[in-house]
């Protein structure tokens, strides 16, 4: 009696997480299905759950059309440059917050967290003002210089060069280190997880930023993916078919990222939830 | 030495987060259009928002769609991280499945379920058709859904089909970080707590509501607060989906984040963008302390 309860209440349990994981699918079935029907047979009604013909030309059509070579070599240089940007100021940071003595430390600290704290809508408006003063508008700068420090990134790193002990610096010193060279030489090497960790979240957060570039670009020539796709998306308005491939591609790059690194992102978002 | 290496954080902080913000603050009390600052105005922008009746819809749009998106995503978040805390088989693959829309584009995202909820051939209503269920204009639709519910006859409308269908799809979205986020917090809970539950009798209602919940409740708190705080930026679905012009139907889908980003860059009216930023601020700010007060006389910390 028992024993059937509990397997009942396990079938009842999949069963619901597979209807939920069904859920989850459909979406990016549609879309890739979408994507390789006619444009006649993706607006019937009743609509047909397997495409008859694969039009596989669709990609190539939507990679022509919506400019895509050109937005995607924007993003990829947009992202590997924030990158480089993030990782040097939050080594160099997180280094002065966590092995560093100074003055001031711990409100400086405290005072960044707190400006972090300020949601980005709020900047658009002044961040924009800004940029306009500087001259940068419609320029890379204006999209990777603002985005080359992540507060949250230098609070992440601080932790972890903060577990590391004293003694090896003083070791490293007794070697004829100085602080400079026991950084690159010997803590970065020690700490490449959690650089793997930013540098996925960076490069997440770049190929899918979207509000800051929709301000602050007017042309196609810097613009990156996502408002490349948003505008292709007034553009083509009803066309889904086109817009479907359109989004294939723009999703392809990160989900083979994700699969690719999967369980470190998940992890990732997990631990940074926790400590959060 | 210390200034050496924090040169590059301190000076991208002053010139692109700080200075901005004052720069905010300042323009705020400025009639400031296209041509520049033109006058000092004291708080008029202030004033000029409590008399604004848009914003003011477009304040209660996003508490609509805060008080939806929050709770719905929350409880079926936690549902599936029980679920998937039984020691269920191929968690990693469900894992996987819940997480893909969160590293997904709110872009690519936005496309294809408008697509879906398309009105005459959306997948959804084909679905409810298939079910015998009747169909809905989903986007398109400006009535409340109380009001569709009860058929006019409840006092307050609520939020429209069109609202609920963005939070719907936010729910979509933001599901798997929470399970994720869940999930770590619940294989941090030792089994003994559970056995000795167990052995003082308690049955699985009982063993959540004394074991879990209350050990969970730091994990639940961070929960609740970003999502609360994500969901009022909401921007892009809006500016993606609705419209056109982007918050139609009639108004419904007008939120705080997008009333902003017209003020200032379809109007040109950088003065009352910034007075609306600050005013979203405040609120932002508002929600988080009272959640934090409400929430900590209850948070369990082991």
């Amino acid at each position: 009696m028992n024993k059937i309860h509990f397997n009942l209440s396990k079938f009842v349990i999949y069963l619901l997480l597979i209807l939920g994981a069904v859920i989850m699918i459909v979406p990016f079935y549609w879309m890739i299905t979408t994507a390789v029907k006619t444009p006649a047979e993706s607006i019937k009604f009743p609509p047909t759950l397997w495409p008859s013909h694969f039009v596989w030309s669709n990609f190539a059509k939507a990679w022509k059309e919506a400019n895509f070579g050109r937005y995607i070599l924007n993003t990829l240089f947009i992202a590997f440059t924030t990158l480089a940007g993030v990782l040097f100021s939050s080594i160099l940071g997180a280094y002065a917050f966590a092995k560093l003595q100074f003055k001031g430390r711990n409100i400086l600290f405290i005072s960044m967290l707190g400006i972090m704290m300020i949601p980005m809508p709020v900047y658009i408006v002044p961040g924009y003002l800004v940029l306009m003063k500087l001259g940068w508008i419609d320029t890379f700068y204006a999209l990777i210089i603002p985005w080359t420090v992540s507060v949250f990134n230098i609070f992440l790193l601080r932790q972890h060069f903060k577990s590391i002990p004293n003694e090896l610096y003083e070791a490293a010193v007794l070697d004829g280190c100085n602080h400079w060279q026991f950084l690159w030489k010997i803590l970065v090497p020690l700490s490449k997880p959690m650089l793997v960790t930013i540098s996925i979240f960076s490069l997440i957060g770049s190929w899918n930023s979207f509000i800051w570039p929709l301000v602050v670009t007017n042309s196609d020539k810097i613009r990156p993916i996502q408002v490349g796709l948003a505008y292709f998306m007034q553009e083509q308005s009803t066309n889904y078919v086109l817009l479907s491939a359109a989004s294939t591609i723009s999703v392809i790059p990160l989900i083979l990222l994700f699969f690719l690194a999967q369980k470190q992102i998940i992890s990732s978002y997990a631990k940074s939830g926790i400590k959060g | 030495m210390a200034l050496l290496f924090l040169l590059p954080v301190i000076v991208v902080i002053l010139v692109f987060r700080f200075i901005p913000i004052l720069y905010a603050f300042v323009i705020s009390f400025y009639k400031w259009g296209i041509t520049g600052p033109t006058k000092f105005i004291w708080f008029s922008n202030y004033i000029k928002i409590i008399h604004d009746a848009v914003f003011w819809r477009a304040l209660g749009n996003t508490f609509y769609y805060s008080l939806f998106s929050v709770p719905l995503n929350f409880v079926i978040a936690l549902f599936i991280a029980i679920l998937l805390n039984q020691k269920v088989k191929g968690l990693g693959v469900f894992r996987t499945i819940y997480f893909l829309p969160v590293v997904t584009s709110i872009i690519a995202v936005s496309i294809v379920f408008k697509w879906i909820y398309h009105p005459r051939m959306g997948l959804l209503n084909f679905v409810l058709n298939f079910l015998h269920l009747p169909t809905q204009t989903w986007l398109e639709e400006s009535r409340g859904i109380f009001q569709m519910m009860t058929g006019g006859h409840f006092p307050i409308k609520g939020p429209s089909l069109a609202l609920m269908s963005l939070v719907f799809m936010s729910v979509w979205k933001g599901l798997g970080y929470n399970v994720v986020i869940f999930l770590a917090g619940l294989q941090n809970i030792p089994d003994y707590y559970y056995d000795a539950a167990r052995i003082d009798g308690a049955n699985r209602w009982q063993s959540f509501w004394n074991v879990t919940f209350p050990l969970l409740s730091p994990v639940s708190f961070y929960v609740l607060l970003m999502t609360t705080i994500t969901s009022f930026q909401v921007f892009a679905p809006v500016w993606m989906m609705t419209g056109p012009p982007p918050g139609g139907p009639l108004g419904t889908t007008n939120v705080v984040v997008y009333y902003l980003y017209e003020n200032a860059f379809t109007y040109i009216r950088y003065g009352y963008a910034s007075a609306l930023a600050f005013v979203l601020f405040m609120i932002i700010l508002t929600l988080t302390l009272i959640q934090r007060n409400v929430t900590e006389k209850k948070v369990y910390y082991e």
